[in-house]
């Protein structure tokens, strides 16, 4: 915090910035191990860890293709998209608990700049004025309005026993005492934060990111309608929210590894922690998605009414260790 | 066993008896619901071992084991061999008000339940004094699965729910109970499963179902 008065402050500078690369780099990865576990484990070849890289880059070196009678949102959209995801990034205590004094990585800071894409995203949806575009778009803010709630409420839970609600903060007390892990206000309010990353980012059971079937699709309908560069921005923005909010609940897990001194070699070092804990956490999450399938949209406020539950059972849980 | 580890154990404990009963409350399938219920008495005979060991005291860890094989062995063992005659009937009905409703429905039992067990925690700050709510919880909740549910099975799961609970208090605020009178009441439980159970599939053989609803009226 020292160099606040300079202007500048240096390390969280640092910090911030070699997450964004660091994920950047991962997430597409991360996406394609997903992808890849997915199709083994069906019996599939799949397209390999470098297939996202692949048609990211391909996508890029495309002009947008946009329907007649569409606005201004349509070109921003994707670009707010991309821009909060990186924001998202640069914030999230992934590698180091350093952070600005301005603009701290608070929750509600985070759980805003996520909000921002989540609308940005549906605009686009809507814009197009196709049928296939608003009902994705209506759907997600469903989903979004629900899922925001249990988020707030899961961190909340943990930031009780902290006494902050800044993410660095949180992050920091479990590197110092790692048996507060364990303890049942971060049990519940991990296990609610699971279901609400996994509602957040498309994954099964609330959205099947891989289908194409238009009664079921949720995030796909909204990009139905983009191209090219577009969708290159929408599709690299929501695999960066996916590895930063991934990332997130793997370093509240396990926190080992980010530093809270900047240092070359303790970044490095943070990083590969970070891929370890990424690739871990994909090939959890993509072998549970094989087993399971996707759930009715009218069951899906019940699956996060209970990880609202597990949230709100989490911060009185917080009174049930510390009493008074 | 050091203070601190002890209060994590026994938080810890409390967490997986609340969990198991909040995901009882959610699940649907019944088969899911037994092996919660078996989660739960696993974690409530880990907290009677936590609370002997703490208290250097014999005959809770007898005690223990013994809570440990009947809710955690042979009762989800009886209760599924009530389910496995059910061809295909394996997931509740609706029950009389939605997943939803009561998930929320048990947010607010949990509140319900701190506030009513505020005069049991003026009484000290020990770990297990604070994690009493968690048994007034449970208890709570077996009530809510008890009146909600159709279907005869899981009217049990609930009634074990709310004996689970009742235990959770009594072994956090007093230490648990005699071994004799832990003995008698672990047996009441177990005839009342096995009477239940025998009457589940009877009602089943007599009707070809187990759904309580059909059952309102007295015919000859």
């Amino acid at each position: 915090m020292s160099g606040s008065e300079a202007g500048v402050n240096l390390p969280a500078l640092t910090v911030a910035l070699s997450q964004v690369v660091v994920l950047v780099v991962l997430s597409p990865l991360v996406i394609g191990l997903m992808r890849t576990v997915r199709a083994r484990l069906e019996g599939r070849v799949g397209g390999g860890l470098g297939q996202p890289f692949r048609d990211v880059r391909k996508l890029l070196a495309k002009e947008p293709i946009r329907a007649k009678g569409t606005s201004w949102l349509s070109v921003a959209g994707p670009l707010v998209l991309m821009a909060s995801s990186l924001v998202v990034c640069a914030l999230m205590p992934l590698l180091g608990t350093v952070t600005f004094d301005r603009m701290p990585d608070d929750l509600f800071v985070v759980v805003s700049v996520l909000l921002l894409g989540t609308v940005a995203v549906a605009l686009v949806g809507l814009d197009a004025g196709t049928a296939f575009g608003g009902m994705g778009s209506s759907r997600h803010m469903t989903i979004a309005a629900l899922v925001e709630p249990t988020v707030l409420l899961a961190v909340y839970a943990l930031s009780i026993p902290v006494g902050s609600s800044v993410l660095s903060r949180i992050v920091a007390a479990r590197l110092e005492d790692p048996t507060s892990v364990f303890s049942p206000v971060s049990l519940l309010a991990l296990l609610a934060l699971a279901i609400a990353v996994v509602a957040e980012t498309g994954r099964l059971p609330v959205d099947n990111p891989a289908t194409h079937l238009e009664l079921t699709m949720v995030h796909e309908a909204m990009v139905l309608e983009s191209s090219g560069r577009d969708l290159a921005w929408l599709e690299l923005g929501s695999w960066l929210r996916l590895g930063a909010l991934l990332g997130l609940l793997a370093t509240l897990l396990a926190p080992w590894g980010v530093v809270t001194e900047v240092s070359a070699p303790g970044l490095l070092l943070a990083a590969l922690a970070l891929s370890v804990k990424l690739t871990v956490a994909a090939t959890l999450l993509a072998t549970v998605e094989v087993f399971v399938a996707k759930v009715r949209l009218f069951r899906v406020p019940e699956l996060l009414a209970g990880s609202f539950v597990l949230a709100f059972l989490a911060v009185t849980a917080s009174y049930l260790v510390a009493p008074g | 066993m050091s203070e601190s580890m002890y209060a994590q154990l026994v938080g810890l404990c409390a967490a997986v008896l609340l969990l198991c009963a909040v995901l009882i409350v959610w699940r649907r399938s019944l088969h899911g619901q037994i092996r919660l219920l078996a989660a739960q008495g696993w974690g409530l005979g880990v907290l009677v071992a936590v609370l002997g060991i703490h208290e250097g005291d014999g005959q809770l860890m007898i005690v223990a084991v013994l809570v440990l094989a009947l809710k955690g062995i042979v009762l989800p063992r009886v209760l599924t061999r009530a389910t496995v005659t059910d061809n295909g009937d394996l997931r509740e009905e609706t029950p009389l008000i939605n997943t939803t409703a009561s998930l929320i429905l048990v947010a607010l039992l949990m509140m319900l339940a701190y506030l009513v067990s505020r005069p049991v925690q003026a009484l000290g700050s020990t770990p297990p004094v604070a994690a009493v709510p968690v048994g007034m919880a449970v208890t709570l909740f077996g009530f809510l699965v008890l009146s909600t549910r159709r279907h005869a099975v899981s009217q049990l799961i609930g009634f074990l729910l709310l004996d689970n609970g009742i235990g959770t208090i009594a072994f956090l605020t007093a230490g648990g109970v005699p071994l004799v009178v832990e003995l008698g009441v672990s047996l009441d439980v177990l005839l009342v499963v096995l009477i239940l159970q025998v009457l589940t599939s009877r009602i089943r053989a007599e009707f070809g179902g187990a759904d309580l609803d059909d059952l309102t009226e007295l015919r000859d």
